[in-house]
Formats: structure tokens, sequence, C-alpha cells
């Protein structure tokens, strides 16, 4: 049987490539370590000693603005230092592979490679060439996965409701371009969670996508009934070939999330978002500042869980 | 062997230290022991401010060889450290290590007017230039064995020795 490359031969978390296949107890540990951090980021000095003396290079081969920067706000909280390479507009452009743009990075004394890469699979990839002290974080790859912004959405959802075992999370939008909701559906399930819906147009949802475990819903306010959890998904201009949707705002009229629609959810329902926001098109305004809103909190609670799993890692 | 009774010792530590409770004393148990040493100081002393509780997971030396401890706690200091006479509180004293990473957590928080270290056990083979101001009692433990406290349901606390790798 193959190891899961995310694991070391203890069992302990060496790279954070996907939540799928990740035990429970890591999901757990993660969580459960980040809620220490976050008494670090309310105090006034923001920093503990843990990474001193490491560098973390942030590996970016596609745009990001808020997942590069906490996670470099993390890093730097851990007392790392930190490197961040666009690498959209260096050496890959110069027809530099991969594998020697991280060889060449290690050779400079990297710890951490934290890597988004429009290629699903990429960070597996590099994990499987890097020396045994170094350690792969994904931050985002394709439409694979996201497996930080699927813990900061566990983090919030377990902030707000604490048991994860009585909850009803509906994932709304473009699930079938979104390594989020990819990522954030195997930890629901994972840890219990026992109704996940998935809520969009048919040509937006991934082919079998049941085989997930969740339940596939068409109507929105059929979709949102009851939900303890809303979780709304960006529209992915960039990431949409073809004609799968009419416009923006027809989706808006049948999948955006307004005030009125909410209402179907529970009356104490949280709405999240993982940004950039389009407003007008997955969500209304009125909705996204509203008294459901979490969407500012998950980012701060982002900084707390991206300090927990790049500490647990260099520590394996 | 015989191990000192934690609850004797708890009164002793008490009366001790009542004479040096002021305006500015404040109290911090390390976690788990030294917490639950705290918990009961703090109540029977009736310190006014409230009390503090510190996992020091995240400032050990230890972490490039051993890794994250599993399930840290969060340190919650509900007071101002600036210019506060602190009591830092442990169960039992042994290398001085967890003491040196508790004061380098501390000052993260500010600038304490003192710091004395208060301990239920010292079981002596310090690794590092820290002393405890007072002390329960000085306990010999066996080689491979460690003291750790325990605490039972009722709220009782007792000593206990247990074999290093058990841990």
């Amino acid at each position: 049987m193959q190891r899961n490359p995310q694991l070391n031969a203890n069992g302990e978390l060496q790279h954070l490539l996907s939540i799928e296949g990740l035990p429970r107890e890591i999901l757990l540990q993660i969580l459960d370590t980040a809620e220490s951090f976050a008494g670090v980021t309310e105090r006034e000095v923001k920093k503990v000693p843990l990474l001193r003396g490491k560098s973390v290079f942030n590996l970016f081969f596609e745009p990001s603005t808020r997942t590069r920067t906490t996670f470099e706000i993390a890093a730097k909280r851990l007392s790392a230092d930190v490197i961040n390479l666009n690498i959209a507009v260096s050496s890959a452009t110069k027809g530099e592979s991969l594998l020697d743009t991280v060889a060449n990075l290690s050779a400079m004394q990297a710890d951490i490679f934290v890597v988004r890469h429009a290629s699903s699979g990429a960070p597996f990839l590099i994990a499987r060439h890097v020396k045994p002290h170094e350690h792969v974080v994904n931050a985002g790859d394709g439409r694979h996965a996201h497996p930080t912004q699927g813990l900061l959405d566990l983090y919030t959802i377990r902030h707000y409701k604490k048991d994860f075992t009585r909850l009803v999370v509906g994932i709304v939008g473009d699930v079938l371009h979104s390594r989020v909701a990819r990522s954030l559906i195997h930890g629901l399930t994972t840890l219990g969670v026992p109704e996940v819906r998935v809520i969009g147009p048919q040509t937006l949802m991934p082919l079998g996508v049941e085989g997930l475990g969740v339940r596939v819903f068409n109507d929105m306010r059929a979709g949102l009934k009851d939900c303890d959890v809303v979780v709304m998904l960006r529209l992915q201009n960039e990431r949409m070939r073809g004609a799968l949707l009419p416009s923006a705002q027809e989706f808006f009229k049948h999948y955006g999330l307004t005030e009125d629609k909410l209402a179907a959810a529970r009356n104490d329902a949280i709405v999240m978002h993982p940004g950039p926001m389009n407003r007008g098109v997955e969500i209304d305004s009125t909705v996204a500042d509203g008294p459901h809103s979490v969407i500012l909190p998950q980012v701060t609670f982002g900084i707390a869980v991206r300090m927990a799993v790049m500490s647990i890692v260099a520590g394996n | 062997m015989k191990l000192p009774d934690a609850e004797a010792l708890c009164e002793q530590l008490a009366a001790e230290l009542r004479p040096r409770i002021g305006p500015k004393s404040a109290m911090v148990g390390l976690y788990t022991g030294g917490a639950w040493l705290a918990e009961r100081l703090h109540s029977t002393l009736g310190l006014s401010t409230p009390l503090a509780l510190m996992d020091i997971a995240f400032y050990r030396d230890d972490y490039a060889a051993r890794g994250l401890k599993h399930d840290p706690k969060r340190t919650k200091i509900p007071f101002d450290v600036n210019g506060a006479e602190l009591l830092l509180v442990d169960d039992v004293l042994y290398s001085g290590r967890t003491v040196r990473a508790a004061m380098n957590e501390l000052f993260d928080y500010g600038r304490p007017a003192s710091i004395a270290l208060v301990v239920l056990a010292d079981r002596g083979g310090r690794q590092l230039p820290i002393c405890a101001q007072h002390v329960g009692a000085r306990v010999q433990v066996p080689a491979g064995m460690r003291l750790t406290l325990q605490r039972a349901d009722s709220g009782k606390l007792a000593l206990a020795l247990e074999s290093e790798r058990a841990a």
C-alpha cells in the first residue's frame, strides 16, 4: 500500500497537500492548535519564537492577495523569515521548470514551501522531490484543493456552532471550479457533519459530486432550508470556459444570496465566503455586511490556522 | 518510596505566600499541574486579580527535536503584566527549561515588576541557572522516573511517580 504522501512514517503531518485523506485526529489537532494561536494574535506582541531561523518561501504561480498575505503574516508571527516569489512574472516565464525552481530555492536553505499553482497536483509533485527537512503546504492547486481555506472554514464553523455533528451546511454556487468547496466537503464529512448540501446550477456541478457524500440542490431556496451554515463560493470568471452561464445578472437572480433567500435558512445561520467577493453576483451587499456574515472573522481565523499548519509540519 | 502529601504542601505554601501578597500581586499557573496548584493557591489566598494560565508549548526549546505538542492550551493572562508582581506557579521544578520558556512568554505580554517562582516539589537536576523562591518540598526521584501532580475528580491533589517511558 502506498503511504499517504502528507504523513511521515509515524503518521504525523509532514506536508499539508489536501484535506482528503487526512484522519479526523489530525484535522482536530490543527483546529485545536489554531485555537491556541488565536490567543497569540490577540495580544500586544503577536509573535512566538517557534520558527526562528527558518525560511518560508511563498511560491505563488497564480495571483493571490489574501492567501499570500495571511500566510506571510502567519509565518512572521511564528518568527520565520518570509520570502515572497511572484513566479507568474519570474523564472517560469523564462522557461524554468517547476522542479528546477524548487531545487534552486532549496539550495537557498528553504524550510517550508507554500505553493499555489494553476495545475492540480503541483504541490504533490514538489512534496515528492523535496528534502526530508523541507515541508510543502498547498495554498491552492487548480480545481483540486485549498486545504488551509477548508481548515479555516472548519475553524470558523466550530467557533460559531461548536458541534459538527448536528449541522446542516449548504455550499452555494460554482462548485465545479471550486477547490475551496472540495476541501471543505472532505473536512465536513470527516468531522461528522450529517448533512452537507451543494447548491447551484447543474452546469456548475462536478459530475458525480454525490459520491463525496453531499446532497445536490438546483433550487436555492429548497437547498437553504434549515441550513445552519451557508458557504457562498466565488463565481470564478477566470476559470470559466464556454457558455456555462447565461450572465452574471441571471446567476444573481437565481443563486445570489439575498436577505430574502437567506430567510429560508435557520435564524442563527452564519454566512461565509472565502473571498474575494463579487458583490451583486453571488452575494448581495446587505447580506455580506449583515448580521449573519462572518466573512471578516474568517480572514482573521485564517492567520491562526496557517500558524498551526506551519508549526505542526515544521516540527514533524 | 513515600511522597509528601500534596494537600499539606498546598497549605504550607499558601501560609508562606500570604505575607508577600500585595495590591500588585498576580498569579500565573503553568498547564497542567501548575494550573491546578495555582487555582488552589489563588482561591486560598483570595487574590483580587484574576488567575492567569499559561501553556508554554510555543516557547519550548525542544521544538526542533520533538515538534509541537499535541493540543496546546490557550494562554490566558487576564491582567496587565506591566508592573505586576508575579507569582509563577508550577507543580514540579526539574531542569528549569519550562520556567525559562514561561518567562520568555511572559515578557511578550509586558514587563513585570518581579517574578517569584512557586513550586510544589523541587526534584533537583537543574540544567539552567534557575531557582524557586517558594518550595513545598524537596523530593528525591529515582532515575528513569517522573514526578507528577495528579488531581482526583474530587479536586484532591497528590504527587505520583511514573516511568519516564510511559509519559
